[in-house]
């Protein structure tokens, strides 16, 4: 391609008319050659300060509000004024229409770099990967947290401020326990969620009858009858969401904290893909708007310095560290996503025997764009690593694995390394890295005590020797005991059924009025 | 494609989060800011700025795992080969930090607050003393606040709309004709030929007519006025007196530990009052007012008669600010002399003109950093105002020999008295 097209831009400036170029030089390369399938977009630009708000609340436009993002709120803005921590340059929002904020402060190349990075790599992203499709409400999500911010308005005014913060407080500690793991019956439709609730809440109103009160009920069923499986079966246990089971089953919450539950179990599970394709999401971003600029610089719209730019800023962005550099963390989602998916296209494009041999059925297939959209849409980051990690990415990264036995005094031992015999175990590992099997603990309710003392049982199974913090295991547990408000018990078991450790915590007396 | 420009959105959308965070962390932050002040300078006090607060009560506990086996997949391998087994890294975890922000964090949570939080958790407890309430309900004027309607007043006040209003229920329930009835009638009458029809419908109209007559549109007792109401309205002004011997007695360290303590009463009264003024008065054995800088710097020496600037203080008030329309606060720094002579004087000064159109008056005697006050014998003018408080002079007097006693004595000075409603 020689230079046809004029710039889009020259300098660092920009304004409206220039953004709308941008935007549509980069969705002609997007949808014409890169095949994306993308929602609408709407680009919002923004100053720092609210990047600093959108930081708090989990990037999300709006949200009700609540003390911990007050305090995430005071940390982010200690850190930024500091000069310890940048800001991002966009935050995307996984609805329809696509939001992408954009700082005010990037120059002309950064916000091409952003809208190609967030408008069309993230958004094709969100739009076509199976477990945003089945665990997402794109179309719903704002007006569903628009309702739930009115709603945990409207229980402040009603039930007043702090039993609303309790309970809130007890949600949030659970939310990573909040989250059903496998497609139910039906898929989420947050609009209707917001229609039921109210239609419930018209037809309490309408149904009310104060003499109820006042009937006499039978005799309580002798619990004897029920024999326990039949009664685990009836509260459908065990149960890994924690926070379906309290909505459902906790004896003494009142409607509106059941619907409170309700709403942080539904945002928890909003975000349940993001946390599982972190690697995948931001690859796949990145791959996007290096292949967009590219394009754009080789058509002669983007001028050879403000490519440059680009580049300074794309290298920054999949910069890897070394493990043993002092500004090592983990493995950087964004090189990695990036750096699998560019060996996708080589793989696709210039296979060698080695390709042949690891990855038959798309080696010199030849449709980049057809597999790399086939990958987007079905794989996540532990599948994705566990199939194309290629034996040349772990040679070119020289990774290894340690493997760090507490029993074994010697020390760590290096487990594999970048060589034939490394190279499944090498990748059979990251990919559990990336699994939340592995990363949350798996922690379900098994029982409730009926006859007795209505205890509440949970079991941690306790997976490779790693057991719960202390302090925080009890703190979570206090919050749950609050809620149930009867005793909760935990059980740390290994894979033996060998109790480990065994937690009981009672409600505290203050707790949610009944 | 939509494009949106948010940068004109009010900001602070976290305002209110941040403000809940800020109550449910009072105590600990309110105590971190006593800390912080303690460690600045005067000035900088009400600067708001960094503080930390332990994580305790601030926790976002989650089920986390720790210890057991671990496998993990590292980059970079320069010289490992398969089987080598390094030694563990001191510390267990690789040396690696714990992440701030995360609830497993024990570390104190840093953060910074703005100025105006900062003076509201520094002054929080303090209140005006007992003494500023009850001289300020004394204090107070009169202002004018709705009430109401009555059926009486100026007519510059009658209220058109109320009137109207009644006038219409009258006319409703007392079956006014309407003049569209009228109207109605009349034409029909016009287009009507039956005779008898038309002798009717005549009778009709003039009843009707002479009925509208007796039933007036408005009518005096429609008539309501705008009621107002004389509200006590305390005086939202203050003039703050500082009152300093300058004699050569006084060294540079008893001047700076007086002015801390008048920079800490105008921040004070500036929170409580929409406008603050500030005379400085100093003396030797004759009294003038003076600029702030010649009062905190300029070289003066003489005898010392502190009556005479009691007796400035008491013509500018006479002059100047009227007690009705301002409170007025006074401030006095000593060291103690005074000439034994001067002393009927000054009690009577006190108790004749200053207390009584003072809200509060506050002697501070300042000493030598070394010197403690309770190993020197106690001053003339110490004696005297000590005699003053026990006939029941409200006046409030402490020493100080420390800038790290200013705050506390202030504090002292103003706290919050328990037992006591909040001050209007």
């Amino acid at each position: 391609m020689t230079t046809t097209a004029e710039r889009l831009f020259e300098g660092a400036d920009w304004d409206f008319p220039k953004l709308q170029r941008i935007h549509d030089a980069c969705e002609e390369i997007a949808k014409g050659e890169l095949g994306l399938d993308t929602y609408p977009n709407q680009i919002e630009i923004i100053t720092a300060e609210q990047m600093l708000d959108a930081y708090s609340s989990a990037g999300m436009p709006l949200f009700y509000k609540h003390w911990s993002f007050g305090k995430h709120f005071a940390h982010h803005e200690a850190f930024y004024r500091k000069g310890l921590k940048g800001l991002a340059y966009e935050i995307v929002i996984n609805s329809s229409p696509c939001i992408s904020y954009l700082m005010e402060e990037n120059t002309a190349t950064m916000q091409t770099l952003v809208i190609a990075h967030a408008a069309f790599g993230h958004n094709h992203f969100f739009k076509n990967n199976y477990l945003f499709r089945q665990w997402t409400d794109a179309d719903g999500i704002l007006d569903y947290l628009d309702f739930a911010k009115s709603y945990v308005a409207s229980c402040e005014e009603r039930h007043g401020r702090l039993a609303v913060e309790v309970t809130l407080d007890a949600a949030h500690a659970l939310m990573s326990h909040g989250i059903d793991r496998y497609p139910g019956k039906k898929n989420l439709d947050l609009r209707a969620e917001e229609k039921r609730a109210k239609e419930r809440r018209a037809h309490e109103q309408s149904m009310f009858n104060d003499l109820w009160r006042t009937v006499p009920t039978g005799p309580v069923k002798s619990a004897e009858l029920l024999s326990s499986e039949r009664r685990r079966k009836l509260l459908g246990l065990p149960q890994e969401n924690i926070l379906y089971f309290l909505e459902k089953t906790a004896p003494r919450l009142q409607p509106w904290q059941r619907e409170i539950l309700r709403i942080v179990r539904h945002i928890a599970q909003y975000f349940y893909p993001q946390s599982q394709t972190k690697v995948m999401n931001e690859g796949t971003a990145t791959y996007v708007h290096y292949r967009i600029m590219n394009r754009l610089h080789q058509q002669g719209r983007l001028s050879d310095g403000n490519f440059l730019e680009f580049l300074q800023s794309h290298t920054n962005v999949v910069f890897q560290p070394d493990f043993d550099d002092q500004r090592f963390s983990d493995f950087n989602p964004y090189a990695l996503g990036f750096a699998i998916m560019q060996d996708i296209e080589r793989i696709v494009t210039h296979p060698d025997d080695e390709d042949r041999e690891w990855f038959g059925e798309i080696a010199g297939s030849g449709d980049v764009m057809g597999v790399l959209r086939n990958v987007w849409a079905n794989y996540r980051d532990e599948s994705f690593i566990s199939q194309f990690l290629s034996p040349r990415l772990i040679r070119s990264w020289r990774m290894f694995h340690l493997h760090d036995d507490p029993e074994e005094a010697a020390g760590i031992k290096v487990d594999a390394i970048h060589d034939a015999r490394g190279y499944r175990r090498i990748r059979r590992e990251l990919a559990k890295q990336y699994d939340v099997g592995y990363i949350d603990p798996n922690i379900e309710v098994v029982d409730v005590d009926l006859a007795g003392d209505r205890r509440l049982m949970l079991r941690h199974v306790v997976v490779k020797g790693a057991q719960l913090n202390e302090t925080n295991a009890r703190r979570v547990l206090q919050h749950l005991a609050d809620l149930w408000t009867y005793d909760v018990s935990l059980v740390e078991v290994d894979a033996r059924d060998t109790v480990l450790k065994e937690y009981v915590v009672s409600p505290r007396s203050l707790a949610i009025a009944a | 494609m939509f494009i949106v420009d948010r940068r004109l959105n009010p900001g602070s959308k976290s305002l209110e989060n941040r403000q809940r965070f800020l109550r449910r962390a009072k105590a600990l932050v309110q105590g971190a800011v006593k800390k912080t002040s303690e460690g600045r300078d005067i000035k900088d006090v009400l600067e708001g700025g960094e503080v930390s607060i332990p994580l305790d009560g601030m926790h976002e506990p989650r089920f986390r795992t720790e210890g057991g086996t671990r496998d993990r997949v590292l980059p970079g391998n320069k010289k490992f080969v398969e089987g080598d087994i390094l030694p563990r890294p001191d510390g267990g975890r690789g040396g690696r930090g714990s992440q701030p922000g995360e609830g497993d964090s024990e570390d104190d949570f840093r953060f910074v607050l703005s100025r105006d939080e900062f003076v509201d958790l520094f002054l929080d407890d303090l209140e005006l003393p007992d003494l500023a309430k009850r001289r300020l309900a004394e204090a107070e004027s009169e202002g004018l606040q709705r009430a109401g309607y009555s059926t009486s007043g100026s007519p510059a006040n009658i209220s058109i709309s109320r009137t109207v209003q009644l006038a219409l229920a009258r006319r409703v329930a007392l079956r006014r004709p309407r003049p569209e009835a009228i109207a109605q009638l009349e034409a029909e009458l016009e287009n009507c030929e039956n005779e008898t029809r038309r002798a009717g419908l005549i009778a009709e109209i003039e009843a009707l007519k002479a009925k509208a007559k007796r039933i007036p549109f408005i009518d005096p007792i429609d008539i309501r006025f705008r009621r107002f109401e004389t509200v006590p309205k305390p005086v939202a002004q203050a003039v703050m007196f500082c009152l300093m011997d300058v004699s050569g007695s006084m060294s540079e360290h008893m001047k700076d530990l007086a002015k801390r303590f008048y920079m800490l009463l105008y921040v004070f009264l500036t929170r409580r009052y929409r406008h603050v003024e500030i005379v400085f008065i100093r003396h030797t054995d004759r009294a003038e007012e003076v600029d702030e800088e010649t009062f905190f710097r300029g070289p003066a020496s003489g005898g010392t008669l502190v009556s005479s600037a009691l007796q400035a203080m008491s013509d500018i008030v006479k002059s100047r600010f009227r007690p009705a329309d301002w409170n007025i606060y006074a401030a006095q720094a000593s060291d103690g002399d005074n000439s034994i002579a001067d002393s009927a004087l000054t009690g009577r000064l006190l108790t004749d003109h200053i207390l009584p159109v003072s809200q509060f008056f506050a002697y501070l005697e300042v000493g030598e950093a070394s010197g403690s006050s309770f190993e020197m014998p106690d001053s003339s003018l110490w004696t005297l105002y000590q005699r003053l408080r026990a006939d029941g002079h409200p006046l409030s007097m402490r020493k100080v020999n420390e800038r790290s006693q200013i705050f506390p004595v202030f504090h002292d000075l103003f706290q919050r008295r328990r037992n006591e409603k909040a001050a209007p």
